[in-house]
């Protein structure tokens, strides 16, 4: 008679999954604080250069974006590969900026309207002149703050 | 007639679980990472052509970064590195007139960034953020002589005065075509 009788089939006692939500409405949190809304879908590439001395963009209500690469591949069939420029949701034309700039300037409210910044989100592997091109733009239509969208870090770090 | 003393029957939290999922999804999917920074900068009005042209700044004032289609970077018609470009913009700008051929002072230096169309624009954002970080450096300094704590920790009234000491200048000229070098 041994002392260590093997006990009759054990059953696993079942994992309890009531903190299971709890856990998941953690993560959900964690993604609602730090991510923010998509604006648009992006129609073009777009790898923003790194650069150290940046500042965070306050206000979101107050800024306007312009978009401006490469066509995504997927597009590149009927766009071609040279870099564009994309307002709100679709491909637009240097001359439509103006227009572009009174539309984006109606929105808000009239108190604000000089804290309207336009925050240009470049590929880095765009020529600048097409930028320079956009910035005379944005200068005939009075959109003079502007802000050079980039990624945090030391310059040229992804070569 | 029903029982008097029914025992609340517990709420089924089973698909809590996956309700949470559902919203987190929605959420991953919706959302982006991406936050918004970036180097701020003021464009120029355009001016009325009829304007008088404004008054000449003496040459050794003006700190003239050019940067070619290469991607080469020419600092007073100089080659430079981009690497050198920060030390040598604090140079010029803290002169306070001791060296011949940089600045008076800094209320008076002027940064002209030219480029060409075809440079880069990481290039570009490279030397602008060069250019800024010797301003924010310069006005690190100055802080720290003068109240004795970095220029981000300054109240608004002695933020304005260091940035009145030290304005930042920089000019980003008119398209040019300035071709390889």
């Amino acid at each position: 008679m041994s002392k260590f009788k093997k006990k009759g089939s054990r059953v696993m006692p079942a994992i309890s999954t009531a903190s299971l939500p709890d856990i998941v409405f953690i993560l959900l949190f964690f993604f609602m604080v730090t991510t923010t809304m998509r604006e648009v879908t992006l129609l073009v590439d777009n790898r923003k250069p790194f650069a150290t001395e940046v500042e965070k963009l306050q206000r979101k209500s107050l800024v306007s974006y312009i978009y401006i690469g490469a066509p995504k591949t997927f597009l590149r069939g009927q766009f071609g590969s040279e870099p564009r420029m994309q307002l709100n949701d679709s491909y637009a034309k240097l001359n439509e900026i103006g227009q572009w700039a009174i539309a984006e300037r109606e929105a808000i409210n009239e108190a604000e309207r000089a804290l309207l910044t336009v925050s240009i989100k470049a590929d880095k592997e765009v020529k600048m002149g097409l930028v320079t091109d956009i910035k005379q733009e944005l200068r005939k239509a009075q959109m003079l703050k502007i802000n050079y969208s980039t990624r945090k870090g030391e310059i040229f770090s992804d070569r | 007639m029903a029982s008097r003393r029914r025992e609340n029957p517990e709420i089924n939290a089973g698909s809590m679980a996956d309700i949470a999922f559902l919203l987190l999804i929605f959420f991953l999917v919706t959302t982006t990472m991406d936050t918004d920074t970036g180097i701020a900068r003021k464009l120029p009005p355009i001016l009325p052509e009829n304007l008088p042209p404004p008054p000449p700044i003496k040459e050794k004032n003006v700190f003239v970064v050019l940067i070619n289609s290469n991607d080469n970077l020419f600092v007073d018609d100089d080659y430079m590195d981009v690497k050198d470009l920060r030390a040598e913009a604090k140079r010029f700008l803290s002169n306070f007139g001791r060296l011949e051929n940089y600045s008076d002072n800094p209320q008076k230096a002027v940064i002209s960034l030219q480029n060409d169309r075809g440079t880069s624009y990481e290039m570009f954002i490279a030397v602008q953020n060069e250019l800024t970080a010797a301003y924010n450096e310069l006005r690190d300094e100055e802080a720290n002589k003068r109240f004795g704590k970095d220029f981000v920790d300054l109240n608004e009234r002695q933020q304005k005065e260091i940035q009145d000491f030290y304005p930042q200048k920089i000019s980003e000229a008119e398209p040019v075509n300035l071709g390889g070098g």
